[in-house]
């Protein structure tokens, strides 16, 4: 897609200046995913885990939009996602993982996500995300 | 720039690039990462999949020592090593590697140490062919802008 496309589809993307943290133990990923939120010119931030994303949010920082991937070290992303919830965090959470079976969708769902894709993320997956949790003004 | 070097390269490169994909060492996922190369980043496929070959490399040696000692296999730690070569395999498109992954979960999943490490010797063999046939890529594509040319977009569809 076009910077021109990408903007019909949203046009007020550019004037939202949203934020993004990329929670993944990969680094194939998170430079992935950083790059697709850099594209739709989304301001992001990286860690590795799912205790470093809660520790991101203890420490008073906020964002719009947490990619969350399942299957990390130290704290995985259920784990997380119920904790970010128990915290009273009210940022949009979409689930990103290669399992797909419904069992582990569910469970991941049921944890507090938003909404869901499957790896790995494009262009097209992400404005899906964007679009299922309104992230841009109507006109 | 000699218009006629340029699109003899660029011809070779667009056979070269539909082979790989012909011959299912890629997929449409490398594609996408194509599409996001950009000005500003003009080495980013490279700098992806050479993420990609280090985890390769070193899951490959993790669960090569997990496999070393037929009475002592520990399974789980093979399968998550599995698992995340199958993630960043699907992530840039190696499919090859990826399909490899999936035979190498299952060998794990039913405790098969012998086809475990069949599986592992493909996996390696696999990620290594890739890695210098998109070596030749690069090389072409370097080799295009040298001589003053675009890089052509393919559409493998």
């Amino acid at each position: 897609m076009t910077r021109d496309q990408i903007a019909e589809e949203l046009p007020n993307l550019a004037e939202s200046k949203l934020t993004a943290l990329v929670v993944d133990d990969s680094f194939v990923n998170q430079t992935i995913h950083q790059k697709l939120l850099n594209r739709l010119g989304i301001e992001n931030d990286v860690v590795t885990n799912g205790k470093e994303a809660v520790d991101v949010y203890c420490s008073g920082r906020n964002y719009d939009l947490i990619l969350m991937d399942m299957d990390m070290p130290i704290m995985n992303g259920i784990q997380a996602t119920k904790r970010l919830r128990e915290m009273g965090i009210e940022s949009k959470i979409a689930g990103v993982t290669t399992r797909a079976n419904e069992g582990e969708k569910k469970e991941f769902m049921e944890a507090g996500l938003n909404d869901f894709q499957e790896k790995p993320l494009t262009i097209s997956k992400l404005l899906s995300i964007l679009h299922k949790l309104d992230f841009y003004v109507q006109t | 720039m000699n218009t006629t070097v340029v699109a003899q390269l660029q011809r070779q490169f667009q056979d070269y690039i539909v082979s790989l994909y012909q011959q299912g060492f890629l997929d449409n996922q490398f594609s996408e990462l194509r599409k996001l190369q950009d000005e500003g980043t003009p080495d980013f496929v490279a700098e992806v999949v050479s993420l990609f070959f280090d985890d390769c490399s070193k899951l490959i040696n993790t669960m090569s020592a997990s496999l070393e000692r037929p009475d002592n296999v520990d399974f789980k730690q093979v399968d998550s090593g599995v698992h995340q070569l199958k993630g960043s395999s699907s992530s840039v498109g190696a499919q090859r590697v990826k399909n490899v992954c999936i035979s190498f979960k299952e060998c794990c999943h039913v405790q098969n140490r012998e086809g475990c490490l069949r599986c592992l010797q493909q996996v390696d063999y696999e990620y290594k062919m890739l890695k210098t046939k998109l070596q030749d890529l690069f090389n072409l594509e370097q080799q295009i802008l040298q001589a003053g040319g675009t890089i052509p977009q393919v559409d493998i569809n």
